[in-house]
């Protein structure tokens, strides 16, 4: 068997602030094949963003340390690569999205500049990606370039792309805007894709139609992605793996039906419980006591026990290691069975 | 755009007008009698009383105005007592070369001071970061005059590699006049020695000039290329592949300097203000040269001519640095 696409092990990340050293990644593992989708979900400050940032190693250090783990790229562990092998890999092996899209345009140039400059240092790698014999010259590359990024605004669903390459980003609305970044995001032909709450910021009536675009982009390119969403039903609609992320570790992990159907750890199921309806405000947890821990000083054991309805003495001493509930269904919970067990 | 520049030339107007009031106030107030200096020692009563009629002195300081105002729109600056010359051909004389040593401060200024901007953005709080801000410091806080004289002592003097001051000895042949700035007339004409020339005479006063806006540029530059980097674009920029040099050169420097211009136009207008005390030290034959010879004479029409031209100058420096602000952000363009 071949190595999976994304396999990240045992991943110990700590922050540095004024406060003291925040040991915000607590041993994250996590395995994305092509084809498939993660969605990443959590509270807010639960190490989402921290988690794909990690991936391409996006964090300046200090204040970032990886403390511990690998994240293996294909087999290849990019935590031991060095810089320059390191950024070769960003863009065209793995692209990013990120939740503002007016935020994260240059407002100062043309959307066509901006696709052409991420194309042309896709193809310093993957020279296939333009339509040009290999010796040819910088004016032709970059005409290849422009097509291809014409090509790509059009299977993002952007109107008139030939003629939007030239106008800036603050002549597009927000949901065109996010679709732009994903032409960017794909124009290297990465093998996988992290989105960062991609649809956070636009109005729902959008969201709906770029997770419907990143759907069909992720079948015909054939790339792995990881979502991070706050919100379950993204997750329920878009997704086919899921991992729920506690103070820096998974919880549970595993299909997203298995998960939603059959919620082994307290505190997925504490989240499926707080989906908003009308009368709960966004980011409550209905009948959870209690806030996310202090990561400076973390709770020994298991770090969701303070806030947990069933937590024992046992809870307080160790990080729970998951237990397989299911078929690629896992729990990181001491109370939870093996499927033999659990259900009679 | 074309009403934009419309609206600013007509701002122009009020401060015009109340640049010559102002002027004719203080000519009011002076002690002293400018005539009987212009006439010279030997002048008899009879003399400078025919030459205050010539002047039109006699007259109510208002019709005074009024003459002046009226010769204004024509283009006639009125005329100095001192050279017996049109006031507006005078400036036209000297407005080149004060230009030209504006133009090559700012130059300087620009051209160093944003490329370093953006090195001790990158490279901050490491060596290169801390020992351009002392630079900086003293710089800003060092007189121009001062400065110059500095210069003076160490390249003129103890070296001997420049020349002292001056514009052209008169042993060289001037270029034929294009632009009125010798350095460039002198490339045109294709004449090396004249250009060396010119240049190493304009190289220690555009120096002295150009330290105190090199290093307020430099600064502004530094911390706008600073939040710059930590703009949401550039990380999506890193992310997606980018190279470092080219995020930096490229999308951050464009963004950081559309927020250092601003800084640029007020200090072009600062230097063609400042240039009465760069000129002296050097003996610079521009405005500022002119200026100092009239006001010592009590001599008001060419000092009047000089605020006049520097006010205007300074307006459409800013007017320009508007239209390149929009050049560089499309937003204000289209808005
Ligand atoms: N630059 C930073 N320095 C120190 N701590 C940080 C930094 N960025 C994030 N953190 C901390 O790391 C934790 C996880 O943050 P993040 O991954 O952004 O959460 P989210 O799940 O909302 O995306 C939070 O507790 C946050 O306070
Ligand atoms: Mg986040």
């Amino acid at each position: 068997m071949t190595a999976p696409l994304l396999s990240i092990r045992d991943l110990h990340l700590s922050m540095s602030s004024y406060d003291g050293k925040a040991h915000v990644l607590n041993g994250i593992d996590l395995t994305v094949n092509r084809g498939e989708i993660w969605g990443l979900v959590g509270e807010s400050g639960c190490g989402k963003s921290l988690t794909g940032l990690s991936i391409s190693q996006l964090l300046p250090s200090p204040p970032a340390d990886y403390m511990a783990g690998e994240i293996m790229l294909e087999g290849r562990d990019m935590l031991k690569l060095p810089r320059p092998e390191l950024q070769k890999l960003r863009g065209n092996r793995i692209g990013m999205i990120f939740q503002d899209p007016t935020t994260n345009l240059n407002p100062a140039f043309r959307i066509g500049d901006q696709l052409v400059d991420v194309a042309l240092a896709a193809a310093r790698w993957k020279p296939g990606i333009l339509d040009c014999p290999p010796g040819a010259g910088r004016s032709e590359r970059k005409r290849a370039a422009r097509k291809l990024a014409r090509d790509m605004l059009e299977r993002v669903g952007i109107p008139d792309a030939g003629m939007r390459l030239d106008s800036y980003p603050h002549q597009f609305s927000g949901g065109m805007r996010q679709r732009v970044l994903i032409a960017m995001a794909l124009i290297g032909r990465p093998d996988l894709l992290i989105a960062d709450e991609p649809t956070t910021a636009l109005d729902v009536s959008v969201q709906a139609q770029i997770l419907k675009l990143l759907k069909g982009c992720v079948a015909d390119y054939d790339m792995g992605v990881i979502l991070i969403t706050h919100n379950l039903g993204v997750v329920a609609e878009t997704c086919s793996h899921v991992a729920v992320m506690y103070a820096g570790n998974i919880v549970e992990s595993g299909p997203v039906a298995a998960v939603i159907e059959r919620p082994e750890h307290p505190y997925t199921r504490a989240l499926m419980a707080s989906i908003p309806t009308r009368d709960t405000r966004r980011g409550m947890l209905r009948g959870l006591a209690g806030s996310v821990p202090n990561l400076i000083t973390p709770p020994p054991g298991c770090r969701f026990a303070p806030r947990c309805p069933h937590a024992t003495a046992a809870c307080m001493t160790g990080v729970p290691a998951p237990v397989r509930v299911g078929r690629d269904h896992a729990a990181a919970c001491i109370h939870a069975k093996e499927p033999e067990t659990a259900h009679v | 755009m074309l009403q934009f520049i419309v609206r600013r030339v007509l701002l122009l107007i009020p401060v015009l007008v109340g640049l010559t009031v102002i002027m004719f106030a203080i000519a009011r107030i002076l002690p002293g009698d400018p005539v009987a200096l212009a006439a010279g020692p030997n002048a008899t009563q009879a003399e400078i009383e025919a030459l205050t009629v010539e002047y039109g002195l006699d007259q109510p300081v208002w019709v005074q105005y009024g003459h002046y105002v009226s010769g204004l729109l024509q283009g006639d600056l009125g005329t100095s007592l001192l050279t017996r010359r049109p006031v507006a051909a005078d400036i036209a004389a000297y407005l080149p070369a004060t230009l030209e040593l504006v133009f090559a401060a700012m130059a300087i200024a620009v051209l160093l001071g944003i490329p370093l901007g953006l090195v001790t953005a990158v490279w901050r709080n490491r060596w290169p970061d801390y020992l351009s801000q002392v630079a900086a410091i003293g710089a800003i806080s060092m007189p121009r005059f001062f400065l110059g004289l500095l210069l003076q002592l160490c390249f003129a003097m103890w070296l001997a590699w420049l020349p002292l001051g001056g514009r052209l000895p008169i042993i060289v042949i001037p270029p034929p006049s294009v632009t009125g700035f010798l350095t460039i007339d002198a490339l045109i004409a294709g004449d090396w020695t004249a250009f060396t020339t010119a240049l190493s005479h304009l190289a220690m006063p555009a120096i002295a000039m150009s330290l105190s806006p090199l290093a307020t540029i430099m600064r502004m530059m530094r911390s706008s290329t600073i939040e710059v980097m930590q703009q949401d674009y550039v990380m999506t920029a890193r992310a997606l592949g980018l190279p470092r040099r080219q995020i930096i050169t490229k999308y951050v420097a464009r963004n950081a300097v559309s927020a250092t211009l601003t800084v640029i136009g007020l200090y072009f207008g600062w230097l063609l203000g400042g240039t009465v005390l760069v000129e002296t030290v050097f003996d610079w034959p521009g405005l500022g040269l002119y200026a100092t010879k009239a006001i010592v004479s009590q001599d008001m029409m060419p000092v009047i001519g000089v605020a006049l031209v520097i006010g205007l100058l300074f307006v459409l420096a800013n007017l320009v640095i508007d239209l390149l602000y929009g050049v560089i952000n499309p937003k204000v363009r289209y808005s």
